[in-house]
C-alpha cells in the first residue's frame, strides 16, 4: 500500500499553498517591498553615477578604455566575494547590499550608454556644431536624446539582473525575497516558501522589465515603427 | 552595527595560517570542491549547448529561442535554482543538483556564441563549399565549425568565469566550494570572522579573475591572427554579455 503512494508528492509539503501565503502575507509583503526598494535605489544610484562617467568616456576618448576596463574587472568579481569585501567595513546592513548592487549595475549601464553615444552619426554631430550648438547644448539636445535607446537597453539589463542579484544579500540578512527562499531551505525544504519567493522574484523582474519597455515605447516612438 | 577592526590585517593573518589550508574543510578541500563542481557544470553545459547552438546556427532557425534562453536565465536568481533543484531531484544533497543548477547558467553564453559563430560564417565560403559538393553535415564540420572556433572559445570563457563565480553561491545550500569559507566567516560574526570573510573573498575573486585571464589567453591562441583585431569591441556588448552576475 505504501509503495503505491511513494511516488506522489509529499502531501504535507506542497509546491504551492494558499494557506502559507495567507498566514505569512506580512512577511511576504515586507520581503517584496525590501526587494523592490533595494532594486529601485540601486538602479537609480547606478544611473546617476553611470551617466556622467559615460559622457566622460565619450568626450575624452583616451578615458573610454580604462573606464570600461575597470568596470569590467569589477563585473568579473563574484557577488559573494564583493559582499565579503564590503561587509567588514559597512557592517551587515542594507548599505552593504546596495553598494554591491550599484557596482554591478554600473557596468551594464555604462557599457550600453557609451555604445549608444558612439552610435550617434558623425554627420549629425557636425550639423549640430554647424548650427552653433556648444558642447553642452549638443550633449543635451542631440547626443543624449539619440542615445536614449542605448540608455534604456542598459537600464533594462541592469534592472533585471539587479532583481536576481538582490537575493545574494541573504548573506548579510537583507536579501529581500531571497530571505524567503533561504528560510524555506533551512525550514526542512519548505517547498511553498521556496517557490513563493522564487516566483515572486522572477515576476518582479518581468514586471519591471515590461514597465521599462513601456517607457521605451513612450520615449522613443520612432523605434517601434522601424522594427522589421 | 558591527564593523571589523582591521579586516585586511586579519585576512593576512588568517591566510598565513597553514592549518586553515590543510584542515578538513580547509582551503585546499574547498578549492578542490570548487574546481570539481565548476568543471562538471561547464562540461555539462557544453554537452547541451554546443550541439544545439551549432545545429540551430547551421539551419539558421531558432534565433528567437537563443535570445529567449538568455533573457529567461537573466531573470532567474541563482539562489532560487540552487534551492529548487535539490528538492526536485529529491536525491538528498549530492553534487548533482548543484552541478545541474550551475550548468543552467553556463548554457546561455555557450549557446549564443555557438549560434552566432556559425551564423557569422562567410556566406560566400558557404556557397563555395556547397558548390564543391559538400553535404550539409560536411559543410558544418569542415567550414562552419572551424570558422566558429573563436566564438566557441569566447563563449567557453564567459561560461566558465560565470560558473566559477556562481559556484561560490553553492555554499548557501551546503554544496561546498570556496563560498563556504566566506559563509563560515559570517557565521563567526563580522568582528571575529572579518579576516576570514575578506580572505575568502580574495580567493573567490582571485580564482574568477585568474580563469578570465587564462581562458582569455586560450581564446586568443585559438583565434587565427587576422580575426583578432576585428573582434575588438568598443563598448558594444556581445551576446555573451547578457548573462546575469552571480
Amino acid at each position: 500500500m505504501s509503495f503505491r503512494l511513494s511516488y506522489r508528492a509529499d502531501p504535507g509539503n506542497p509546491w504551492f499553498s494558499w494557506q502559507y501565503v495567507r498566514d505569512n502575507s506580512d512577511t511576504i509583503l515586507a520581503a517584496v517591498r525590501e526587494h523592490a526598494s533595494l532594486t529601485g535605489r540601486a538602479v537609480l544610484i547606478a544611473v546617476l553615477i553611470a551617466l556622467p562617467l559615460s559622457v566622460l568616456a565619450y568626450w575624452v576618448r583616451p578615458l573610454a578604455g580604462p573606464i570600461l576596463a575597470v568596470s569590467g574587472v569589477v563585473y568579473t568579481i563574484p557577488s559573494l566575494a564583493l559582499f565579503a569585501f564590503i561587509a567588514p567595513y559597512l557592517g551587515t546592513g542594507t548599505t552593504t547590499v546596495l553598494v554591491g548592487l550599484v557596482l554591478y549595475a554600473l557596468l551594464l549601464i555604462v557599457r550600453n550608454v557609451v555604445a549608444g553615444l558612439n552610435q550617434v552619426p558623425p554627420e549629425v554631430g557636425e550639423a549640430a556644431e554647424g548650427m552653433g550648438y556648444g558642447r553642452w547644448g549638443r550633449l543635451f539636445r542631440i547626443d543624449l536624446p539619440l542615445a536614449v535607446p542605448g540608455i534604456l537597453t542598459g537600464l533594462r539589463l541592469a534592472t533585471v539582473s539587479t532583481v536576481a542579484l538582490v537575493t545574494v544579500g541573504v548573506l548579510v540578512g537583507h536579501g529581500g525575497l531571497g530571505q524567503l527562499i533561504f528560510a524555506g531551505f533551512q525550514n526542512n525544504l519548505y517547498k511553498a516558501e521556496i517557490m513563493t519567493g522564487s516566483v515572486l522574484c522572477v515576476a518582479l523582474a518581468v514586471v519591471l522589465d515590461l514597465l521599462l519597455v513601456l517607457v521605451a515605447r513612450l520615449v522613443t516612438p520612432w523605434t517601434t515603427r522601424r522594427v522589421r | 552595527m558591527t564593523v571589523a577592526a582591521n579586516p585586511i590585517g586579519q585576512a593576512v593573518v588568517w591566510i598565513n595560517d597553514p592549518l586553515n589550508w590543510t584542515n578538513p574543510g580547509g582551503l585546499l578541500d574547498r578549492l578542490g570542491e570548487h574546481l570539481t563542481i565548476s568543471a562538471l557544470a561547464v562540461a555539462l553545459g557544453c554537452l547541451v549547448a554546443w550541439p544545439l547552438g551549432l545545429w540551430l546556427g547551421h539551419t539558421g532557425r531558432g534565433g528567437g529561442l537563443v535570445v529567449l534562453v538568455s533573457n529567461a536565465t537573466l531573470a532567474i536568481p541563482t539562489l532560487a535554482l540552487l534551492t529548487i533543484l535539490p528538492v526536485v531531484f529529491s536525491s538528498g544533497f549530492g553534487r548533482t543538483p548543484v552541478v545541474v543548477a550551475l550548468a543552467v547558467f553556463a548554457v546561455p553564453p555557450l549557446l549564443a556564441n555557438a549560434y552566432t559563430g556559425v551564423r557569422q560564417a562567410d556566406a560566400e565560403a558557404r556557397d563555395a563549399a556547397r558548390g564543391m559538393g559538400l553535404s550539409g553535415g560536411q559543410l558544418l564540420r569542415r567550414v562552419e565549425l572551424p570558422l566558429a572556433v573563436p566564438y566557441l572559445a569566447a563563449g567557453f570563457r564567459t561560461a566558465a568565469v560565470q560558473v566559477i563565480a556562481t559556484a561560490a553561491l553553492a555554499s548557501f545550500v551546503n554544496g561546498g566550494g570556496l563560498g563556504e569559507i566566506i559563509r563560515t566567516g559570517f557565521g563567526l560574526g563580522i568582528a571575529g570572522g572579518g579576516g576570514q570573510i575578506v580572505a575568502g573573498g580574495v580567493l573567490v575573486a582571485g580564482l574568477a579573475l585568474l580563469a578570465e585571464v587564462v581562458l582569455g589567453g586560450v581564446e586568443r591562441l585559438v583565434t587565427p591572427r587576422p580575426l583578432r583585431r576585428g573582434r575588438q569591441r568598443t563598448g558594444q556588448p556581445r551576446p555573451a554579455d547578457a548573462t546575469g552576475r552571480a
